[in-house]
């Protein structure tokens, strides 16, 4: 018998986890290459958790969280989505978005369903489907669509056996969004399939189209058959809290309960308390990172165009995805000469899929004069590499 | 004043360096755009200077900085106005305020020693005509200022690479 899991062992090890230990040899660097606000979170929601320790509240809450929270996201989902979900039996406090991920696919998933996995995107879809026991098929998003899922795409990848369509958006790592018109686009391939949808919104109170967020469970018929995962760490930069949320029909949601409650217990008391004050008071705190984000998204494009490099306008999340094709070096080429040479952290296209070979990843949650710092160096080093 | 005002406004109060080029970029709008706004702001006042925050307890050289609650008798047609210029006027005072409370002005004012700033409580402002009490206060240690905290280093406690 042998000592570890196979399906374990057998998972990839993460592009990503490759790449931070090369960065943590070198102090120095400057690294563009964090998934994370660079705001702490307000003070305001910091000090409803202080409260929460002062006051004692110490203990375990219900399975499902506390129904106050439950009943503040539900109210959200109203004012943001205008739908409607039931506090009592659609809505899960996980901790953090990863968690609902992880709790719908093993809640949901028989032996090798398929789960289709557009990529590039978050590192974790494709190993807890292996996880569960599924079998992941990647289809692989194209620049030219803007990085979108097309429903010729998702047609072209449907067997008898799929069973979850990912739907990561707005994306990391691209910040491709989907419209309204295009998620319409996709109900009649979904509902042809049967297929469920894990809608991954953790980004979206980070859009800079001027118009709001659009989510899949806004179109007709779609709601039925999705689990929407959102959270707080992206749009109240509350990352280390480790809180999200699952919503859904109430027989998956139960059967993820049942899953959560036995590994988890509950998602953290200290953080419920808080996110209270968040869904409560942190509009503007939500609006004016947002603002920020989008006058640093506008500067890095800037300093892209100026060095010549094409990248896709993102609409969302906080990351440029530009393609550095014509120097004929892979992506993890790139980037490690780029650490190497010019010390500067930018992670590989390939760390979100295959199909993010020939691209990068930035992330411009970091400030204005570090971002130029880094972006200088970058354009250094593609002048060196052209001339 | 429309919305690109007020965020250039935020911006610069926080990073005056920041040119016009790249508040253009940020701003999604045209440097011309924005050095006109700047000029207009400038000359309405709304932006009346370019300053550096310095922690001047980081240096060697010594500061003295002292907060004075003054009452004062206002006088008959010009209420406050003319005895906070009096004392606006002085260049060793900081900044004049026209207070709620107890108080009617509240003055800081910076000194290189405890003496010289006594000196001016006690010769110049105490002897003001219309002054009938003072109370100085020395600021022992400043925490934050202008939106700054002084004390903390910039760092970013976030690891170097995540997802």
């Amino acid at each position: 018998m042998t000592v570890l899991s196979d399906k374990t062992t057998g998972l990839k090890p993460s592009g990503i986890r490759k790449f931070f230990d090369i960065v943590s040899e070198m102090k120095d660097a400057i690294s563009l290459g964090v998934g994370e606000p660079d705001f702490e979170t307000p003070w305001h929601i910091r000090d409803e958790g202080i409260y929460s320790l002062e006051k004692g509240r110490t203990f375990y809450t219900s399975n499902s969280g506390l129904m106050e929270l439950r009943e503040e996201i539900a109210a959200h989902l109203k004012k943001t989505l205008g739908v409607e979900y039931d506090p009592k039996h659609e809505i899960l406090i996980t901790v953090g978005g990863s968690e609902g991920i992880d709790l719908m696919f093993r809640a949901m998933i028989n032996r090798d369903d398929e789960v289709l996995v557009p990529q590039p995107s978050y590192v974790s879809y494709e190993p807890c489907a292996i996880l569960a026991d599924a079998k992941p098929v990647i289809i692989e998003l194209k620049e030219r669509n803007g990085f979108r899922l097309t429903p010729e795409e998702l047609e072209a990848a449907c067997t008898p056996k799929s069973k979850i369509l990912v739907l990561p958006y707005p994306n990391n790592p691209t910040g491709a969004v989907m419209t309204e018109e295009d998620l319409k686009a996709l109900a009649p391939v979904i509902e042809k399939h049967d297929l469920y949808v894990l809608s991954d919104e953790i980004y979206g109170a980070l859009t800079y189209t001027g118009k709001p967020h659009a989510s899949i469970v806004q179109v007709p018929g779609m709601q039925e058959r999705t689990i929407l995962v959102d959270g707080f760490s992206k749009a109240y930069a509350m990352t280390g809290w480790r809180l999200g949320y699952a919503c859904g029909p109430k027989e998956i949601i139960s059967q993820m309960t049942k899953i959560h409650q036995y590994a988890i217990m509950c998602a953290p008391t200290t953080s419920q308390y808080a996110a209270i004050e968040a869904l409560k008071n942190g509009d503007p705190d939500v609006e004016m990172m947002r603002t920020s984000y989008n006058e640093r998204r506008r500067l890095v494009l800037q300093l892209l165009q100026e060095m010549g490099l094409p990248c896709f306008e993102p609409e969302g999340a906080f990351y440029v995805f530009p393609c550095i094709k014509e120097f004929g070096m892979t992506s993890e080429e790139f980037s490690t000469r780029l650490l190497e040479e010019k010390k500067v952290a930018i992670v590989p296209g390939t760390a979100f899929g295959d199909c993010g070979e020939g691209y990068l990843r930035i992330s411009y949650a970091y400030s204005v004069e570090k971002l130029r710092k880094a972006l200088q160096r970058l354009h250094e080093f593609v002048d060196e590499l052209r001339a | 004043m429309d919305s690109t005002d007020e965020r250039i406004l935020s911006i610069i109060e926080k990073n005056s360096r920041i040119d016009a080029k790249e508040l253009a970029v940020m701003l999604g709008t045209g440097e011309i755009d924005v050095m006109n706004k700047l000029q207009r702001m400038e000359e309405e006042g709304v932006i009346c200077g370019y300053h550096t925050m310095i922690d001047w307890d980081k240096t060697d050289i010594e500061k003295v900085t002292a907060l004075i609650e003054v009452r004062v008798t206002p006088q008959r047609g010009k209420g406050f106005d003319e005895i906070a210029e009096r004392i606006y006027k002085y260049p060793e005072v900081n900044s004049v305020y026209l207070i709620s409370g107890g108080f009617d002005l509240l003055v800081t004012l910076e000194g290189k020693t405890l003496k010289e700033v006594s000196m001016f409580v006690s010769d110049k402002l105490s002897t003001l005509d219309t002054i009938i009490a003072t109370s100085t206060h020395f600021i022992l240690k400043k925490y934050k200022d202008h939106g700054t905290i002084m004390e903390k280093p910039e760092e970013d406690g976030r690891e170097m690479i995540t997802p």
